[in-house]
């Protein structure tokens, strides 16, 4: 019988939205019982977040004044321990689950499948490698626990209207002190996040300038759109980390994405391939954005922004 | 005074527009650029400057994979390395497997650190470095963009999806790297010259006797889904008008 362990993220007592769409990944597994794990110094909230997913049989709650910040070397022995009687464990592949999943896996003695884009059967997955340019379908041996991280990008997010039951196992595991949280600085921004936006406008290297990405949020704003940015908007200091999109940044499925003075490099397109549609804004007629664009505009972006944002 | 081990893994070059072969079974490295992946250069070049600051005795950089993986370890002498280890393997690894096989090389090295990419730009895994720093018992800072050593810890800022992160960490312990960490230095044609006396060790995959059983098997790649193609606009206001044909504005 296949029995999913799900780790959740969280943050703010918030669960994040990607612990969902894991939880739908999973459930694409026939015969799966899912359940799913929060680690954290207060549970109950994320707990019940949780429980309140379809799909999810029952939440394993391990609190804990250590586990306050998610601190991979930190939880990956509470999850390895909790993972015994499970033949899958998944985490997000975000940078939260991408930390973690593979420490847990190499304490569980198992190597790991990265970024589940589409499920074949319980030991059988679709996943993309080099910058999404091809896909692979991968077949792991049943007789391993399969620890795996989930491409959220891929998956609908399970719906609500679960309800699961709530326990506190006992947890016996050694926690290491060798690592300890300093800080997190987070741009509050009011925007959409990123992640989860139906809707981006994106700024590349041609903007030139952190005062002229103002054009970008501007945009964004009338649209109620998150923002994002190519990773030469980002190096150039025009936009921070947290909004690069791509192969080594974020991987996102917007309805829509605007992409503004941005080449088009294979490692950015990666990031928005599920994206519904998308449009390109550049003033260079051969740029490869165009190749993926659905609908494409060329031209000067500080002209034409001013009036897109006026016709909106 | 510590050592420093760095990977260097060969990879398909990332200017390479990597293309499936015809029959599903791979994608195509006849004739095709193969370099240093770019994490691994900037793990690297971030070991380069903790040795120019005196904060580390020799810098070791290995490779696991074929004999032509000894081109990007001269790449990484002739860039400052000291010396390089080759271990000699025609079969792709599993990064479990990797990850083992550095352990082999930590406990003859005993490294202060190991810096590693936070992945392979082939395999896009992301995974040997957390592997390696659970099978070693110490901590890992994965994605770091900033790393100051501190006696016997290191501060290290993460590039996480909610911004950055500061962890402390005690060495030993593994860090891989974001792409934002530095920018590697180029290297220079009388370095290369150099690069040619400094020590390059072959060992073979069997001489260091690790578990390389796999877990996983690839049944097929494919190209991705190719995308509907789209239509061009000559100005904002055709640009509108298709927009809200689609009911996106
Ligand atoms: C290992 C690795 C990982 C990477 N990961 C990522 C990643 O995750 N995300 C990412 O984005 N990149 C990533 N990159 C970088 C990627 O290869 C490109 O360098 C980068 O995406 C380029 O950003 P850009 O399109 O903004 O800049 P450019 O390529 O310089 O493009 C700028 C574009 O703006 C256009 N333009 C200029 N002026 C105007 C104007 N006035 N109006 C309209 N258009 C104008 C130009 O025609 C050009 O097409 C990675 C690279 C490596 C090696
Ligand atoms: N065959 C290899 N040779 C050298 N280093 C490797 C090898 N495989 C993995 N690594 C290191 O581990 C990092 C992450 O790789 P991966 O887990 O495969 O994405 C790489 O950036 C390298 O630093």
């Amino acid at each position: 019988m296949v029995k999913v362990l799900i780790v959740a993220e969280h943050s703010g007592g918030q669960l994040n939205p990607a612990t969902a769409k894991c939880v739908a990944c999973a459930a694409q597994i026939q015969d799966a019982q899912i359940d799913v794990a929060v680690f954290a110094a207060d549970a109950g909230a994320v707990a019940q977040q949780a429980a309140a997913l379809q799909g999810v049989k029952r939440v394993l709650k391990v609190e804990n004044p250590a586990n306050a910040e998610p601190l991979a070397a930190v939880l990956a022995p509470q999850v390895a321990a909790l993972a015994n009687e499970y033949t899958h464990v998944f985490g997000p592949s975000t940078t939260f689950g991408k930390d973690l999943m593979p420490r847990v896996a190499a304490l569980l003695g198992v190597g790991q499948l990265s970024d589940i884009m589409a499920v074949e059967s319980a030991y059988k997955f679709r996943r993309p490698v080099y910058a999404g340019n091809a896909i692979i379908t991968v077949e792991a041996v049943p007789d391993k626990k399969l620890v795996a991280t989930v491409r959220a990008a891929s998956f609908q997010a399970a719906p609500q209207g679960g309800n699961a039951s709530i326990e506190s196992p006992s947890v016996a595991a050694e926690l290491p002190t060798h690592t300890r949280f300093v800080s997190r600085s987070a741009a509050a921004t009011g925007r959409p996040d990123l992640q989860t936006a139906s809707r981006v406008v994106s700024g590349g290297r041609a903007l030139g300038s952190a005062e002229n990405f103002k054009l970008i949020y501007s945009l964004a704003d009338k649209l109620g759109a998150a923002v994002g940015a190519s990773r030469a908007a980002v190096d150039a200091g025009y936009a921070p980390n947290d909004l690069q999109v791509g192969q080594t940044g974020k991987i996102i499925a917007p309805e829509l994405y605007i992409a503004v003075g941005i080449s088009g490099a294979i490692q950015h397109l990666t990031g928005i391939k599920d994206a519904r549609t998308i449009v390109a804004i550049n003033k260079d007629a051969e740029a490869p954005i165009f190749e993926v664009a659905d609908i494409g505009l060329v031209g000067d972006l500080f002209t034409i922004l001013p009036e897109l944002e006026k016709a909106l | 005074m510590s050592k420093i081990l760095v990977g260097l893994k060969r990879v398909v070059d990332y200017n390479v527009r990597v293309r499936v072969k015809p029959d599903g079974t791979g994608v195509v490295t006849d004739g095709v650029k193969m370099s240093i992946n770019p994490f691994d250069e900037i793990a690297l070049e971030e070991a380069l400057r903790i040795k120019e600051k005196g904060l580390a005795s020799e810098i070791i950089v290995v490779s696991i994979g074929p004999a032509d993986a000894q081109q990007q370890l001269r790449t990484g002498l002739a860039m400052g390395a000291d010396r390089a280890i080759l271990v000699q393997s025609d079969s792709t690894l599993e990064p479990l497997a990797a990850a083992r096989v550095f352990l082999k090389l930590i406990e003859k090295e005993s490294p202060q650190i190991v810096l590693l990419g936070k992945q392979g730009i082939d395999d896009d895994n992301n995974q040997t470095g957390q592997m390696l720093a659970a099978l070693w018992q110490r901590p890992q800072a994965t994605f770091a963009s900033k790393v100051e050593l501190d006696g016997g810890k290191a501060r290290v800022t993460r590039e996480v999806d909610a911004g950055l992160e500061t962890i402390e960490i005690d060495l030993p312990a593994v860090i891989t790297t974001d792409l934002r960490l530095n920018e590697p230095r180029y290297v220079k044609l009388p370095d290369i010259m150099k690069a040619k006396k400094k020590p390059l060790d072959t060992v073979s995959l069997a001489e260091l006797g690790v578990d390389t059983s796999t877990q996983f098997k690839t049944l097929k790649y494919e190209p991705p889904a190719p995308r509907q193609k789209g239509v061009m606009v000559k100005d904002v206001a055709e640009l509108v008008a298709a927009l809200k044909q689609k009911g996106l504005v």
